[in-house]
């Protein structure tokens, strides 16, 4: 197949997307750079100077920077934590032989395909809200206090909205992973009469690092991105204890207009999702070849 | 699982599986009974049957004009998809059939543009598409939900033609085949099942699209995902009302997602996961 003319047709055939996906990365994150070394105002325009290293430094030194990477941290965690261990659980509890399998995968996997705002709105408004929630109601049935959620624990409520997201996906990826899993070592080993807990973390565990490395990787990827849920629930707040780096270049540029403040936040919101990716890019490179 | 299992383990291993798959369904299920509930009803606590009426529905309409949004969504989700189709179709093609050195190195750079955090570039974005006249335009949207999202349409269509043995072109082509007749008659059959995926699972992806559709319109060319987003404030929706706009949004996207539970796997991850 390799002649010149059918190498010359391959080229013209990726050229279209690779140009583009070359301009889309390379402009914008340009532009982002440059701006990030520029006094530049919305409100101001006229003002605009070289601002050297001054939006960085002003960044770095705001205590709502360091708080939002640590409630970027905190929410990361927390949902690949509840996401892991629950997608593990769940996905075995799937691939036990049970009644109506197809239906339990089906209802299991829906909350992925709800788009964020409908998530973060529904959980608000009829499950969390402290005084029609369900939560609520059930708290009443108790003759408990009903608990203001989003005003208490702001950020544990975005935790659980983004990890009742996200359970779909880990659970998916780890019953797949579960289902290829070889039945007749499991045998030999049950026969062996290993118990239960040996045989998972024997067998099941290591068969499914590969996945459950995935999983982190690439929730990782989006959950550095959170940003609509926090929108439509908290706003940020109260103060900034719920603002995670995404929302809070997101105010800067755009309910503050500061077009450097934002350029440099978004520079470092690089750097991070960088770090994650090379990890993301190795577990994926194996799988090439 | 070949083994025989007794019934009453199989019983116990379904109450408890139907027990957490309704747990996790359960605020769909209980926006879905919401939207047919009278507003005040929505508000008088925990209850799961409603009085069957449709006036929400009929209220999202006469009020919010719903259609627009919606036929937003279905433009900008459909569009974006299309288009990202049409350019990577050919080069996932070119790199699968006739792969070079650096085949792998362009397709791990490609994935690595995925990585780029969308916030990082919203200033560039904005400004630029503040200046073009861009902002809240349905075309301002379509591409960057194309450039957004082509490496995986690339990577998965990539994984599929991969699969395409190329020996079966060859041996069409000793029998005498034309190029045309080997595209119509060899290649599109085994070709289409993955780009049909492809094209699904990236409707869902450019649908559900929350970050930009937020920044980058108000009115005019709001989705329904930025439509929604507005009602977070108090004096948004009442309760009825927003279930059934909700309701209404994700329907046919949970439906087309239960389709295509498979190729979530493998689009997701990359192939990393099959």
């Amino acid at each position: 197949m390799a002649t010149r003319q059918t190498q010359s047709l391959a080229r013209l055939m990726r050229a279209p997307a690779i140009v583009l996906l070359l301009i889309w990365m390379i402009v914008p994150l340009a532009m982002t750079l440059y701006y990030s070394f520029l006094n530049y105002n919305l409100l101001n325009p006229a003002n605009t100077s070289w601002a050297g290293f001054f939006n960085y430094q002003y960044f770095y030194t705001d205590p709502a920077f360091w708080e939002s990477i640590w409630n970027t941290l905190v929410l990361v965690v927390g949902v690949l934590a509840i996401t892991v261990v629950g997608g593990i659980l769940i996905a075995m509890l799937i691939d036990k032989p049970i009644f109506g399998q197809g239906i339990v995968r089906i209802l299991v996997i829906s909350p992925f395909f709800v788009m964020p705002p409908v998530a973060a709105l529904i959980w608000k408004n009829m499950i969390m809200h402290p005084s029609y929630g369900v939560f609520a109601d059930i708290a009443k049935f108790f003759g408990a206090q009903p608990v203001d959620w989003f005003a208490q624990y702001p950020l544990f409520s975005i935790i659980l909205i983004v990890a009742w997201q996200w359970l779909p996906f880990a659970t998916l990826i780890l019953l797949t992973s579960l289902q290829s899993l070889d039945g007749e070592q499991m045998e030999a080993a049950e026969m062996d009469g290993a118990p239960a807990l040996q045989r998972f973390i024997y067998l099941t565990l290591p068969h499914m690092a590969r996945a459950i490395t995935v999983v982190i990787l690439i929730q990782t990827i989006f959950l550095l991105g959170v940003y609509a849920e926090i929108l439509v629930t908290t706003n940020g707040g109260p103060g900034n204890a719920s603002t995670n780096l995404t929302y809070l270049i997101y105010r800067a540029a755009r309910l503050n207009f500061d077009i450097g403040g934002a350029a440099a936040g978004g520079i470092i919101a690089v750097v991070l999702a960088n770090i994650c990716a090379i990890f993301l890019m190795r577990a994926v490179g194996k799988n090439l070849d | 699982m070949a083994r025989a299992v007794s019934r009453n383990t199989r019983i116990g291993w379904t109450i408890a599986a139907w027990f957490v798959a309704l747990l996790i369904f359960f605020p769909i299920l209980y926006a879905i009974i919401t939207s047919f509930k009278s507003e005040q009803e929505a508000i008088a606590g925990f209850d799961l049957i409603p009085s069957f009426t449709l006036e929400s529905y009929r209220e999202v309409q006469s009020q919010y004009n719903y259609f627009r949004p919606f036929m937003n969504s279905v433009i900008i989700a459909v569009g974006s998809t299309v288009l990202a189709l049409l350019v990577a179709i050919p080069a996932a093609w070119a790199m699968a059939f006739s792969p070079t050195k650096r085949t792998k190195d362009i397709l791990m750079w490609m994935l690595s543009t995925k990585m780029m955090p969308a916030v990082a570039v919203l200033v560039p974005i904005y400004l630029i598409f503040l200046r073009t006249g861009l902002l809240d335009t349905r075309t301002g949207l379509v591409i960057v939900l194309m450039l957004m999202n082509l490496p995986i349409v690339v990577w998965m269509l990539y994984t599929y033609f991969r699969e395409i043995p190329g020996e079966i072109l060859e041996a069409a082509r000793m029998d005498g085949a034309t190029l045309g007749q080997e595209i119509m008659h060899v290649l599109a059959p085994m070709a289409v099942p993955g780009i049909a995926s492809t094209l699904l699972l990236n409707i869902i992806l450019a649908w559900n699209e929350a970050f930009w559709t937020i920044q980058l319109t108000t009115t005019n060319a709001a989705p329904l995902s930025a439509f929604i987003a507005s009602f977070s404030s108090p004096q948004g929706l009442f309760w009825a009302k927003l279930s059934a706009a909700s309701t209404l949004a994700i329907a046919p996207i949970l439906i087309m997602g239960w389709f295509s539970q498979k190729q979530l796997v493998r689009g997701l991850t990359f192939g990393a996961v099959k």
